[in-house]
């Protein structure tokens, strides 16, 4: 026989003045069940609290209902005290009065009756609840790092320094990123490279941070705590424990003229080769499709020029079986494809760049060692036209949101280019100069007052050559006027989007992902870093575009979140999963298919020989969030959710 | 004259969203009709089409369904399982007699207290002008009238 107990809270006069809990109290008390029915006028304070304590042990209650405010604000906190009093916590339920009935209502007869049924639906469900434990699942103390820019690298060193183990994976042959291109960094001007190689190499020999390096993420599997990873180690074709980065292969090899990806195809690479001169490791690999030996079979001088014998044609993809509790996904993004504006002239004419690239040019360790030299010729240009927004907030073509740093950067590149180019002239089309940021308006300011970048709010409608010129046409809106300007090189500023192969990723390691491929956090702005499966949180412009101190905030914070987990050896859950009456389990395999977790399995039932006579569903505790849609799948009935079982729920229906 | 028709709507929730949504029109003092009652659950997945026939069965005049909107889903997509799941339901539902018009499906995020509060207020009017839902009963009477012949 139940023995519940009703606490109906007054919440001063917050819902005193539109329930009569006094009637509200007298009608719970005749109703079947309920031992003791009280008001008070704070339940949640001290003495509040002691009270409801006293009356599950003077009553021997089965069963506790806090009429009161929403469950969201003190659930937690009379769960707490009913466990005090010796009363499995999830035998305590609220009943929300405050929020969802004395504050929405003007009449207090009504919130009075809608209170009653309220309080009412929920005794029937505490008639019905069970005792439940939180779940416990060990925590395997190492972390994944995926990605080594700017951010993989910042979280990594984050959680390797608080004394725990990272791999850190990098799919490219070096750590570095995007940042690792960058000539300056906004808005203090100090070289990237300056900054970032030392983090790098801090990474690189760092005890607790094992480093792998163009390796690629094959599959997640498992859950919070408990994941297994498998990561493909890709041949490099150079043995990594002896080379020793002499760079002799690197000199003879005879294919030089290979578009460098660092240099954003400004500069050239041979087929073995390192990504830039820093990298790290500093190991080269060798470009299976531009090299001569792989095409022809025939060359081999890398393996005459190295004095150690590292090179080994015959090197074959290997595989590794990571045990990971955490994951910090830190993949990064990729500049637009710019051929999108065929009216630029993207492609078509070599002095057309994107932001990258002219980083690379005004980068000392570029093609050009940071001489700004246009691509056609290797003329200083005179006239450089910025075109902002080429993609970003154009629904038409491009994306639809800001890419945030590009007015920064064009900023920056202006900046540049006046050191570099003394008398040369910058003008930039832009939409808006959006410079929220610290230090960031100051510096467009000054890029405007002492480098003398010329601001034409407008668009560009069309990019021709003639006479050796790339005529620029556009609109200045502020005067209203068309302009025409002609121009040595022309910049776009181009969007910033999220990696090509974003969402077959997100697919494989079981995280969510926005339209444009970028991943989604739990919560916009109170979990901005956690991803919707626990144990995956995320760090810098996977999410969405971000400039590098944002991109570092954020992975510090994920290390955190990463280290809050670390804090324990096992994790306590709330207990609110699936549970599968086996016995009942027909096998239909329904509640697979819902799943939005992969946490049910097929388990085999065996007799004593060994046979198997039946397969059945079977959650995985550690896996199962407690969603409920299997529930609902179920055609047997033989699946129901701890918590919200089928019994509580149609008691409460019943008990309105 | 007789007191205008006061509707019972039954509302079944996810805690997530709509809840959470329910509770900021709470917290922004706008006021509702009093005729709704809330079930919480943990997703809109979790709502059985028998939570619905129960309802009506209870007395409800009138269902709410709400969740996270689509994309929005704290389960990642136990609302397009409910959504799904409505979409045939309803059929069966026309079929059997039962106007569609008594149900009401919608997206309620936790930050629309407001469309919470107007939602609620149009429920309610249009459930008011349908009236009771009786069919249910009605039907309940005659089969035990037939049964006694």
């Amino acid at each position: 026989m139940s023995k519940i107990g009703v606490f109906i809270c007054h919440c001063g006069e917050n819902i005193a003045a539109k329930v009569d809990c006094t009637r509200l109290a007298s009608a719970l008390g005749d109703h079947p069940g309920v031992a003791s029915s009280i008001e008070y006028k704070y339940f949640c304070s001290d003495p509040g609290q002691e009270s409801v304590k006293k009356a599950i042990r003077d009553n021997n209650l089965t069963g506790v209902v806090v009429a009161a405010c929403s469950p969201r604000m003190h659930e937690a906190t009379f769960r707490k005290a009913c466990a005090e009093a010796g009363l499995n916590p999830y035998m305590c339920e609220i009943a929300n009065i405050r929020e969802q009935c004395s504050w929405v209502h003007n009449d207090g007869e009504k919130a009075t009756d809608k209170a009653i049924d309220i309080v009412r639906s929920m005794v029937e469900k505490v008639k019905r609840n069970n005792t439940l434990q939180p779940i416990e699942v060990p925590v395997t103390r190492r972390a994944l790092v995926i990605g080594g820019g700017i951010a993989g690298i910042q979280a990594a060193l984050d959680i390797a320094n608080a004394g725990q183990e990272v791999v850190l994976v990098e799919r490219e042959p070096s750590l570095g990123g995007h940042m690792a291109q960058l000539s300056e960094t906004f808005p203090t001007l100090d070289c990237s490279q300056c900054i970032m190689t030392p983090r790098m190499v801090e990474a690189a020999q760092h005890p607790k941070i094992r480093l792998l390096t163009y390796a690629e993420i094959e599959s997640v599997d498992g859950y919070i705590g408990n994941f297994q990873v498998k990561v493909r180690l890709k041949a490099r074709y150079v043995n990594k424990s002896t080379c020793t980065g002499c760079g002799e292969c690197i000199t003879k090899c005879p294919s030089k003229k290979i578009a460098s990806e660092f240099d954003c195809g400004i500069g050239r690479r041979t087929a073995i080769y390192t990504p830039f001169a820093q990298a790290v490791p500093n190991i080269p690999v060798i470009d299976k499709n531009n090299c001569t030996y792989f095409k022809n079979g025939k060359c081999k001088i890398c393996v005459k020029s190295c004095p150690l014998d590292c090179i080994d044609f015959e090197m074959q993809d290997e595989f590794e079986d990571l045990e990971i509790g955490a994951i910090v996904v830190a993949t990064g993004f990729q500049v637009q494809n710019n051929a999108l504006y065929g009216e630029y002239g993207y492609g078509k004419y070599q002095d057309v760049i994107n932001g990258l690239q002219f980083e690379r040019l005004a980068s000392a360790s570029g093609p050009t060692a940071g001489k700004i030299q246009r691509p056609s010729d290797g003329k200083e240009p005179e006239t450089v036209v910025f075109i902002q927004c080429a993609g970003s907030r154009d629904p038409s073509k491009g994306v639809k949101y800001c890419s945030k740093i590009c007015c920064m950067y064009t900023a920056k590149h202006a900046m540049l280019y006046a050191h570099k180019v003394h008398g040369g002239k910058s003008r930039i089309f832009y939409m808006d100069i959006r410079a929220a940021g610290k230090g960031y308006d100051e510096f467009t300011r000054r890029a405007i007052e002492e480098d003398e970048a010329g601001y034409l709010r407008g668009r560009v409608s069309k990019v021709w050559l003639e006479n050796g010129k790339l005529m620029v046409r556009g609109v200045d809106t502020l005067l209203g006027k068309p302009v025409e300007i002609a121009a040595d090189m022309v910049v776009l500023a181009t969007a910033m989007i999220a990696q090509p192969d974003a969402k077959e990723f997100a697919k494989t390691i079981g995280i969510g992902y926005d339209e444009y491929g970028f991943f989604n956090e739990a919560h916009l702005k109170l979990r901005p870093v956690e991803s919707s499966t626990a144990g995956i949180y995320l760090a810098g412009a996977c999410q969405s575009p971000k400039d590098i101190p944002d991109s570092v905030a954020q992975a510090s914070a994920s290390a955190a979140k990463v280290l809050a987990l670390f804090s324990k050896e096992k994790l306590e859950r709330e207990p609110v999963i699936a549970v599968n009456n086996e016995s009942t389990c027909a096998g239909c395999w329904g509640c697979v298919l819902a799943c939005p977790y992969d946490a049910i399995e097929k388990k085999d039932i065996k007799d004593r020989s060994g046979k198997v006579i039946k397969r059945v569903a079977s959650v995985n505790p550690g896996l199962c969030q407690g969603c409920g849609t299997c529930v609902t799948f179920c055609r047997s009935n033989s699946i129901d959710l701890a918590g919200f079982t089928e019994k509580q729920i149609f008691a409460e229906v019943m008990g309105l | 004259m007789s007191e205008p028709f006061e509707p019972k709507i039954t509302a079944f929730v996810c805690t997530y969203c709509t809840y959470a949504g329910a509770d900021l029109a709470g917290t922004s003092r706008l006021k509702y009709a009093p005729n709704v009652r809330i079930i919480r659950l943990p997703c809109t997945g979790r709502i059985s089409p028998m939570f619905i026939l129960k309802a009506l069965q209870k007395g409800a005049d009138g269902i709410l369904i709400s969740g996270c909107h689509p994309g929005d889903c704290h389960f990642t997509h136990g609302n397009y399982h409910a959504r799904r799941r409505w979409m045939v339901f309803r059929a069966l539902l026309s079929f059997t007699g039962i106007p569609e018009e008594r149900i009401k499906y919608s997206w309620i995020s936790a930050a629309e207290g407001l469309k919470f509060a107007d939602l609620i207020n149009n429920i309610t009017e249009d459930i008011r002008k349908l009236g009771p839902f009786d069919q249910y009963h009605k039907l309940i009477e005659e089969t035990q009238a037939q049964a006694s012949l």
